[in-house]
């Protein structure tokens, strides 16, 4: 699928430095983008890839370095200047808001009158030209997150983009979404545009990108096409030289465990989770999650995984079905950010918040505070101390933190939903061996992941979540996939080629 | 809707992660800065700034009179006021209704006190203190109901039921109750031994300033020592995460905070009852429930930090008063100083929290 173009570079970054505080974000780093090609830009969490995106479009201003658009230098002082020149970025996080239709949207940032229709027309007209499914009258929230998604390409598209940023597309989508997606930005590409592709995900970039720059510690680390390299020539620049990660990241260590012969600590039975709104989220599920084992959910988004592992939490009681479950249960969300810290607060406070529905009296903020210090050791975070805001975190010692902080918690179960959400390998691995750690200490661990390859990684046993029906699973990703999919009814057998 | 709260959790948290030290280093830069902006305005308007600015500052420390009597006698209701809504915003409610909750708890403390003849002070005084408190408390937890119940915006609900309120006052004291003669829109004065003692004699300081301090060094104990405190100030920084993290009852937090900050407030309202008005009538609150925004705004929502900043607004107007009779500035010029100080405070606020969130990227 990977053509070799050899178009004119159209944007060009050389000796970006930029500085936050005493934190060095960027060291003289480089970029060269051609012009139909998909260029991925890999590193580690904190490596500088999103402020290297960041300075072309507009939202930082480097201190040093000078950036070339088709040959001449140019300065980019806001993201109008960027879309002035046609470089469209899609966040991480979706800058959309929530309430408004696509349309409305898209028509924000523009100038003049709004009419209705006509804004209207003019989306169909955009998502029809790229080829990209999108109802214009829809209300943002009421989309799945690959419709989002698509809502924020075509506002960028609406503006005349050649150059297309995405940080971490994939980061949120189903793999058949997720596919889906870079098949539309290899063919946007072929166009005579360009895309710089942010992510973690080195078998996307090596599957779509024609070229690859590393960043690590603010420096481009490796800048090539991608048919002149491989897998570990790249891991290895990720990680700054190091060998590649140890071998339990890799696939196929699944066949070590024996099934488990522990105790039963969470069960569901025939377990139903109807929303305010009166829709089925979880139509069946019935489960038994036993001491010592790591029981893995795959799905896609939507199917009801997100309410489930609230039920076994004990975060949401359901509609119907019986459900015995600990006291406490250790619960690590997908969005630390909305679910499991307060930024601000300090760690130690964010320690406390474990608990702190049943605490009396008094709070102990010097136990705490050793607690936390303790903690911070033990699972490796790294942080200025127990004071230090959970906001200054990178996102991997965020997690390590929160992972810990429920690991203390509880001692029976932990439920796990998308456990390497934004991490690096370093801090993935880290997280992975904390969870196997768990299971081999005798805990019952629930994990989803948006990742396939990481539920097959973690769990002993696999069940498929298919609109709100569980169903058990074989660990192998093109059973678990077509369950996943199709769900019981699929034909399985012609899958597992 | 969602953005609104959003930004002001967002500017709550930041507002009350800063230190004690910090806010009152905070509170000497703003008096200087405040006597700046209001020598600008001073000489913009024409007025003679050194003579102006001199009758303020003998209004509000020029003698043992004007400090015991003026300031800090404004400084006691504004800070219990500014307690309340600090209680609130910290809890991530705006609760703009301690106006109205404070004089719910002055009518209350007026109501109680006329059947309380012949009661020793020992019971009566803490009876019509209890009974503002509990008042103030019922008139906030209608804005908590309305808000948990049926998800109307307490912003609203807090103002709408300050004019209810006022109204329900001005009733009262042309009603029910009103002087025996029936010629004045007041309240009959509250007998001498229900009167709040005062500490120093020749001067207008009462008890109400110990009872001020005892109450600001009990809710900052409980909000930092507390597990109740700390439940409150988790739901207020990220109510999503304290219900799934904590898993703590987000909604009963907010009602016990709206109690609570409603409570504080009709506290204010029976304090400035009987130890300053001895009465009740239509403006017995120069609009302290608002001004108490502006302190707590100001303190960082620290409930040491208000004392502070409710003594340097009471200084201010005590001073304004002075100004105006002693060198014929309108007090009102004041009242655009501490607007202007609230906005630079809350510009300053923002400023700090881009920066800190461009680092943090």
């Amino acid at each position: 699928m990977t053509s070799a173009p050899t178009g004119d570079v159209v944007l060009s970054l050389d000796g970006i430095t930029h500085t936050f505080g005493t934190v060095p974000a960027l060291q003289q780093a480089t970029l060269q983008l051609r012009a139909g090609s998909v260029h991925a830009l890999l590193g580690e969490n904190g490596a500088g890839k999103t402020t290297l995106m960041r300075v072309v479009f507009g939202l930082v201003r480097a201190q040093q370095g000078v950036m070339h658009w088709r040959g001449k230098p140019v300065t980019v002082r806001s993201p109008s200047d960027a879309l002035a020149l046609g470089i469209g970025m899609v966040h991480q996080h979706f800058t959309l808001v929530p309430g408004m239709t696509v349309a409305e949207n898209i028509a924000l940032g523009g100038h003049g009158l709004f009419h209705p229709t006509r804004a209207a027309e003019r989306v169909r007209a955009v998502a029809h030209t790229a080829g990209l499914t999108l109802d214009p009258h829809a209300r943002v929230q009421d989309l799945s997150v690959g419709a989002q998604q698509r809502c924020e390409i075509v506002k960028a598209l609406a503006r005349h983009v050649t150059v297309l940023i995405l940080d971490e597309p994939t980061a949120v989508l189903a793999p058949a979404e997720a596919t889906e997606l870079l098949r539309w930005l290899r063919g946007y590409a072929n166009a005579g545009n360009a895309v710089v592709l942010i992510t973690h995900k080195l078998r996307d970039a090596l599957e779509v990108a024609d070229d690859i720059t590393v960043l690590h510690r603010g420096r481009t680390v490796l800048a090539t096409a991608v048919r002149d390299t491989d897998q570990a020539r790249v891991t290895s620049a990720m990680l700054g030289g190091a060998p590649p990660p140890c071998a339990d990241h890799a696939l196929g260590d699944a066949n070590h465990t024996p099934p488990t012969t522990g105790a039963v600590v969470l069960s569901l039975h025939q377990i139903q989770v109807r929303d305010a709104n009166g829709v089925d989220r979880v139509r069946s599920a019935t489960l038994q999650v036993r001491a010592g084992e790591i029981v893995g959910i795959g799905a896609v988004e939507g199917a009801g995984q997100h309410e489930l592992l609230r039920v076994l939490a004990g975060r949401l009681p359901p509609t119907s079905g019986t459900c015995s479950i600990p006291d406490t249960v250790g619960f690590v969300p997908e969005d630390r950010h909305r679910d499991a810290l307060l930024l601000d607060a300090p760690l130690a406070e964010n320690l406390a918040l474990s608990g702190a529905s049943v605490r009396r009296g008094l709070m102990d903020w010097d136990q705490l505070r050793t607690q936390t210090a303790t903690l911070l050791q033990r699972f490796d975070v790294r942080a200025a101390g127990h004071e230090a805001r959970a906001r200054t975190l990178s996102g991997g010692n965020q997690q390590k933190f929160v992972l810990g902080r429920e690991l203390e918690g509880a001692h029976e179960a932990l439920v796990v939903e998308n456990p390497s959400r934004g991490l690096d390998f370093v801090a993935t691995t880290a997280v992975h061996r904390a969870l196997r750690a768990a299971r081999d200490a005798g805990m019952a661990v629930v994990v989803y992941s948006s990742d396939l390859d990481e539920v097959l990684q973690l769990a002993d046993r696999v069940f498929a979540m298919h609109h709100g029906t569980l169903v058990p699973s074989e660990k192998d990703r093109d059973i678990l996939g077509g369950l996943m999919l199709s769900g019981a009814d699929a034909p399985v057998a012609d899958r597992t080629t | 809707m969602m953005t609104t709260r959003r930004t002001f959790a967002e500017l709550a948290a930041t507002i009350t992660t800063h230190p004690l030290a910090f806010t009152m280093a905070r509170v000497l830069m703003l008096v200087a800065l405040s006597m700046v902006m209001l020598s600008v305005l001073l000489l913009s308007t024409g007025h003679d700034v050194m003579a102006a600015l001199s009758a303020m500052v003998r209004g509000a420390f020029g003698s043992y009179y004007a400090i015991t009597s003026a300031t800090i006698v404004r400084m006691v209701p504004l800070a219990l006021a500014g307690l309340a809504v600090s209680v609130a915003f910290r809890a991530g409610l705006l609760n703009i209704g301690a106006e109205g909750q404070l004089l719910m708890g002055a009518a209350a403390a007026t109501a109680l006190s006329g059947a309380l003849t012949g009661v020793p002070w020992f019971l009566g005084i803490p009876a019509i203190l209890v009974a503002g408190a509990l008042a103030g408390g019922s008139w906030a937890a209608i804005a908590g109901a309305l808000r948990l119940r049926f998800g109307v915006l307490e912003v609203i609900s807090t103002i709408m039921l300050n004019f209810v309120a006022l109204y329900i006052t001005g009733w009262l004291v042309r009603g029910p109750l009103q002087e025996p003669t029936g010629i004045n829109p007041q309240s009959a004065t509250l007998v001498p031994e229900l009167q709040m003692p005062v500490l120093l004699s020749g001067t207008r300081l009462h008890a109400g300033v110990v009872v001020v301090i005892l109450v600001a060094v009990g809710v900052w104990w409980w909000l930092g020592r507390t597990a109740s405190g700390f439940r409150l100030r988790a739901v207020g920084a990220t109510a999503t995460a304290a219900a799934s993290a904590g898993r703590i009852n987000v909604p009963r937090t907010m009602f016990g905070a709206f109690l609570v900050s409603g409570l504080l407030a009709g506290l204010a309202g029976a304090v400035e009852y009987s130890g300053i008005t001895y009465a009740l009538y239509e403006n017995f609150s120069p609009g302290y429930g608002y001004t108490a925004i502006a302190v707590a705004l100001l303190a960082r929502l620290h409930p040491l930090g208000v004392l502070a900043t409710a003594l340097l607004f009471g200084a201010l107007e005590a001073g304004a008063n002075a100004m105006q009779r002693d060198a014929g500035v309108p007090s009102v010029v004041v009242s655009v100083v501490e607007a202007l100080l609230i906005l630079l405070v809350l510009a300053a606020d923002r400023t700090h929290r881009s920066r800190a969130d461009e680092s943090g990227t």
